[in-house]
């Protein structure tokens, strides 16, 4: 058993817009590739080419379809990656305590020299989101780049995880959500922004901003259908000479 | 408990280098970090124009596509038959004899043998160019098959179209409408712009007949019945018109709606546009009540102008568009039903595009004169914009669709205007502007002139002098006048078939013509493997570039092998589609961010020694020696007109932008640059661009073109009404008999809507239409080679509606039989609700042929993928007259790919669980790819 720190000076994470997220990839991609050059092992691919390719992925993203009781059909682009839980049983459940939460920022991390790749910290997950690279036999996760972040070596604008940077449509935000101004914070404030799944109490510090309602009849009041400037063609040819004087 | 001690600072790389990328068409920048000399890590650059630092998935995939096993190792010569994959490695100086010995003769005696083609390229102001200096009249790149109504449409139209040609405004636009569009085109500028609107709380409005993607996102989805988006436009017309909500002042000023319409039906000019005898467009001057030239200081076109001259009534154009589009056919009510979008619906869309464009008008600050001479103190904004690409453009009455969403953007009067839409240099630019295509070989000589151009009447036909088409894909001929950018898929069929004649050598790069770039795939593949009575292959000699062992490689005779896109040359040059923005002209370069490793070469460098060993024009000195020793060599060196070369930025002493001497050092100074350059134009001069005589300056200045280009939009197309007239019998240059009648129906000079060819008559048999999407994870079949990209997109089901699923009991796990006019396969399927009822669709070029791409045989994408090209054919289905109907737009010769109907009915899982038809396998030139990898390079 491994324990959790009493509090965290900040609490970092990600708030994720899900009106505005179009389920292309990009931060999926992004992650794989920085994650594989830099914190801890490589993220390996099993059967690249082959017949059941399969990899390390430490954020992906899932498409749903919604059917509302009226209206049309939806689609939900779902990005998922840790949600750096302040209550999470990930860490708790870690025999080695390679598994850990960060007391200056609360990023949940696992120090790969201690793993000794059991999987119980993915099996207490109640979000699928930590899975085990059959190559090197240890846990990967969402590190939120803590290797990008407080980088000296990156220019300041790019200290963000490598998601975040790369998201064409901006529905990815990174910041300290332990802050009431920062700006993730009054986005989630905001747009109501949720957590996922809060019934299961751990307590997630990333948050996700619910899509808009969407085809609604919302047309403007003040702009109703438009009125007919004459019912006949001949009427048109009126109204228009009449408007082009006026110009 | 104490933490472990992070490095939270380590070494990021040993060095940034920055070029373009090429993981799809858009062209964006990318910082590659280097480590140890090789590629570490991928990611947006954020100086770039295009993506502002931003990356999609294909683009940060960039090192699994760099590394993949699928690249090729060096020239191969096949030694098999034709579609075995066998082959053996030879050297380059063997490659180029072998071409030689085919080419030399060919030019000599007919360069019309040569079919040159290119695909999915972005050099084609150079491969045009070697095609010119070789002189046969058989070249064009991809356009015909993927969005030339697109491109075609807004060009003739407005001088313009979407993606590299303008964008929205997104800074300023307050309702934002995107219909049928491939997510792999302007891939992170449209992404970064829908971020923009949604921040902001601007809505969107999607139409598609499948919510993914940006339809997903979209505020509201119009779920439209394929191939009716040109309808439901033009009801949105006939209701903005209805009500008067159409911007008077903008269409009198700058388009030819107050331009006068002969209405003589005697006349030979019946249904042109009157002009004075300098050739000028000609209005009723409401001032005077007398005809004047459309350009004189002072005019006030007038929009209800008619004009009586010795018996011939001339009208202006805006009065017949209110006839044509107040008629009760275009009424909501009377297309709703066809449209599958209720008629209320279309009047309340109609209502917010008129109260956000007129009621939510803005006005900036900006003093500018027109062409017209007149100063205006501010501009005005109607902040709509509209995007559209190949899902309204690849049907067969796309051309006319296309013209229509543009007719919308302008009655609205938001095209080059804040809010609207906006050019990119070195747009806008008229047709007029464009060449006209040239078509005239001669023995031992080059081409008369540029391939591809613009047509403005039967006159500019590349008819040879017997009528007949002079070019192997029919393009400019009377099937399809206006085929800008060729007919890339009937290039084989008519070769093989010999009509308009045969070719002897097919010489194409980077498209995969025996696979999901053709129609029709397993009759090409029959097609390139067939011989005629002595035994020999009736297309005599194949030559084929690319970087990887595509399912085109084992159809080939000769290979040669191209680079990755991180080990060569390019240029994104203003004379082809460069990166530039609304406000700003760019373009940018590939370098070597590494050097290959195998015995490859950047097939424009390959061009170079090819095209000096044969002696072409323009690829040799005075002395007989070659010219460009690579492909950098002619960036740096090359001029199109004294002056003018492919790169604008850093020319002459490298301070010189747009004009100036060649400057050896250009390409040093784009990569300290970061591969890129850029020439902003002056804030009054961002918008109203073809009228805004400062843009009009600019260009000059910086040498797109050489004099001020001013024009008006085209609502009325002149040239389509010339083949028009033509199809009524006159002039001299005739239409043969059985095209007369679909040229009067179908190039209607004012936007129309028509039914798509395979819809008519179809419905009963074929009652659902199919389509293909692009993911936006996957660039066609590039992806599948990548490592990364394709556990996000390895497998396509065939997406149906709830409607098809219920009626045929399918349920998780089952297969359907999916027939069309011309064949049948039988695939996995997968319910999606977020679809129109009746459309089935499946993701772009994921299945794959057994053998190619490195993949193993029993990759999901080789067993359980497919193909809906199987069920298209390139020819529509006999008439019984015994002629070769093109599956294309009549206008044009885009590719119809959407108008495919089909019948889909539950079937048995095959035996083998493999989607049918399942080919043999093909052998691969490169063995294939490792178990298992885990990249990491560097310490």
């Amino acid at each position: 058993m491994t324990t959790l720190p009493q509090s965290t000076e900040r609490k970092l994470g990600l708030v994720i817009d899900l009106d505005t997220c179009v389920g292309c990839h990009a931060c999926v991609v992004s992650c794989k590739g920085w994650n594989t050059e830099n914190y801890g092992a490589p993220l390996s691919d099993q059967d690249a080419y082959g017949g059941n390719p399969s990899g390390t992925f430490l954020n992906r993203v899932h498409s749903y379809e919604i059917q509302p009781e009226q209206g049309l059909a939806q689609t939900i682009h779902f990005p998922k990656s840790c949600l750096h839980c302040e209550d999470a049983p990930c860490v708790t459940v870690c025999p080695t305590g390679a598994s850990y939460k960060r007391v200056e920022d609360g990023i949940v991390l696992v120090n790969e020299s201690d793993c000794i790749g059991c999987g119980l910290c993915a099996w207490a997950c109640p979000y699928g989101a930590r899975e085990l690279d059959q190559k090197e036999g240890v846990m990967k996760k969402c590190t939120l780049c803590v290797d990008r972040i407080y980088n000296n070596n990156l220019p300041e604008e790019d200290r963000v995880p490598a998601c975040v940077r790369t998201c064409p449509a901006g529905a990815r935000h990174f910041g300290d959500l332990g802050d009431p101004d920062s700006d993730v914070s009054r986005l989630v404030a905001e747009r109501d922004g949720m957590d996922l799944m809060p019934e299961q109490g751990t307590k997630p510090v990333n948050k996700y901003l619910p899509p808009r309602p969407k085809d609604e009849e919302a047309i403007d009041v003040l702009a109703p259908f438009l009125e007919p400037v004459a019912e006949e063609p001949k009427g048109f040819l009126g109204w228009l000479d009449k408007t082009l004087e006026k110009l | 408990m104490t933490q472990p001690k992070l490095d939270l600072s380590p070494k990021v790389s040993d060095e940034v280098r920055k070029t373009t990328c090429y993981m799809c068409a858009c062209r964006c920048g990318i910082n590659v970090h280097m480590k140890d000399g090789k590629v570490a890590y991928i990611e947006g650059n954020r100086d770039h124009p295009v993506n502002q630092g931003v990356l999609c998935a294909k683009g940060s995939a960039g090192i699994m596509q760099h590394n993949a096993p699928s690249r090729l190792r060096a020239p191969l010569k096949r030694v098999g038959p034709r579609g075995s994959g066998e082959f053996e490695e030879i050297s380059w100086d063997e490659a180029y004899d072998i071409a030689a010995s085919w080419l030399a003769p060919i030019r000599e005696d007919n360069p019309s043998k040569l079919a040159f083609f290119t695909g999915r390229d972005q050099s084609q102001s150079f491969t045009s160019m070697w095609a010119q200096g070789f002189g046969t009249p058989n070249y064009a790149a991809h356009g015909g098959f993927c969005s030339v109504n697109m491109a075609a449409a807004g060009i003739y139209t407005m001088g313009g179209a979407f993606w590299e040609f303008g964008q929205p405004d997104w800074d300023r636009t307050k309702m934002f409408m995107i219909f049928g569009v491939a997510e792999d085109h302007d891939s992170n500028p449209i992404k970064i712009g829908l971020g923009k609107l949604k921040a902001r709380g601007a809505k969107v409005i999607g139409v598609n007949p499948i919510r993914s993607g940006y339809n997903a996102v979209a505020d509201e989805w119009v779920g439209i019945n394929p191939g009716t988006d040109g309808l439901f436009i033009l009801s949105l017309v006939h209701e903005l018109i209805k009500s008067g909500h159409v911007d008077l002042q903008y269409l009198s000023l700058f388009t030819n709606a107050p331009a006068l319409v002969n209405e003589d039906q005697n006349s030979e000019d019946y249904g042109l546009l009157l002009r004075d005898t300098d050739d000028k467009l000609m209005v009723m001057d409401r001032r005077t009540g007398q005809p004047a030239p459309f350009d004189r200081k002072g005019v006030v076109p007038d929009l209800a102008g008619t004009w009586h001259d010795n018996g011939t009534t001339h009208r202006s154009v805006f009065q017949l568009m209110a006839e044509q589009y107040l008629d009760p056919q275009y009424a909501p009510e009377n297309v709703a039903e066809k449209t599958g979008i209720a008629a209320d619906r279309i009047r309340r869309i109609a209502a917010e595009l008129a109260d956000v464009a007129f009621n939510q008008a803005i006005e900036l600050d900006l003093t500018w004169t027109d062409f017209r001479g007149e100063t205006h103190d501010k501009m005005i904004g109607r902040p709509v914009s509209f995007h559209a690409m190949r899902g309204i453009s690849a049907h067969s009455n796309g051309f006319q669709t296309c013209r229509a969403l543009h007719l919308l953007q302008i009655i609205l009067g938001s095209v080059e205007v804040p809010g609207g839409f906006r050019f990119k240099p070195p747009y806008p630019k008229p047709p007029e502007a464009h060449p006209r295509p040239h078509a005239k070989p001669k023995p031992g000589a080059p081409l008369n002139g540029p391939h591809l151009g613009f047509v403005h009447g039967p006159d500019d036909l590349a008819l040879d002098e017997n009528g007949t088409p002079a070019r192997i894909d029919k393009a400019f001929s009377w099937e399809n006048p206006m085929s800008v950018h060729g007919l890339m898929h009937m290039v084989i069929s008519n070769a093989h078939a010999g009509d308009p004649y045969k070719i002897d050598t097919l010489f194409m790069y980077m498209a995969n013509m025996s696979w999901n770039s053709s129609m029709n795939t397993g009759g090409v593949m029959e097609m390139l493997t067939d011989t005629d009575e002595n035994g020999d292959y009736v297309i005599p000699h194949i030559i084929y570039s690319d970087a990887y062992s595509s399912e085109m490689v084992a159809y080939a005779d000769l290979i040669l092998p191209d680079t990755t896109y991180l080990e060569r040359h390019d240029c994104i040059s203003l004379l082809d589609r460069p990166i530039c923005e609304a406000d700003a002209a760019a373009d940018a370069i590939r370098w070597p961010v590494v050097e290959p490793d195998r015995d490859v070469k950047g097939f424009q460098s390959a061009l170079c020694d090819l095209g000096a060993k044969l002696g072409l024009p323009g690829f040799v000195n005075e002395d007989g020696s070659q010219k460009y020793a690579d492909y950098a060599d002619y960036i740096i060196k090359h001029e199109r007109r004294p002056g003018v070369g492919p790169l604008m930025g850093f020319r002459g002493n490298g301070d010189e932008t747009g004009r100036g001497a060649p400057n050896m050092n250009q390409i040093d100074r784009y990569i300290e640059n970061g591969g890129f350059a850029m020439a902003h134009i002056a804030e009054e001069h961002q918008f109203y661009k073809p009228w805004n005589m400062g843009y009009q300056d600019w260009a000059v200045k910086l040498g797109i073109y050489d004099a001020p280009q001013p024009y008006v939009f085209n609502l009325w197309s002149e040239p389509m009404r010339r083949f028009q007239l033509a199809a009524e019998g006159i002039g001299t240059r005739q239409p043969p008999e059985h095209l007369r009648q679909r040229i009067k129906d179908t190039m209607v000079p004012l936007p129309i809507w028509y039914s798509p060819n395979e819809a008519e008559n179809r419905a009963d048999d074929y009652p659902i239409t199919a389509l293909t999407q692009r993911p936006m994870a996957m660039y066609h079949s590039w992806g599948t080679q990548n490592a990364w990209l394709r556990q996000i997109h390895g497998r396509n089901p065939l997406y149906v509606s709830r409607k098809v699923w219920e009626e045929n009991g399918f349920s998780d796990g089952d297969w359907a039989k999916v027939t069309s006019p011309h064949g049948e396969i039988v695939v996995p399927v997968a319910l999606q609700a977020a679809l129109n009822d009746n459309t089935v669709w499946t993701w772009n070029a994921i299945g794959k042929r057994k053998g190619a791409w490195a993949l193993d045989e029993d990759a999901p994408e080789a067993t359980k993928g497919f193909l809906l090209n199987h069920l298209i054919h390139e020819l529509l289905p006999p008439k019984g007259d015994g002629l070769r109907w093109s599956n294309s737009d009549p206008i044009t010769g885009q590719a119809a790919w959407f108008d495919l109907r089909v019948r889909v009915e539950k079937a048995p899982a095959p035996a083998d669980a493999q989607s049918q038809p399942s080919l043999p396998p093909i052998k691969s030139p490169v063995g294939s790819g490792p178990k298992a990898l885990a990249w990491k390079v560097g310490k």
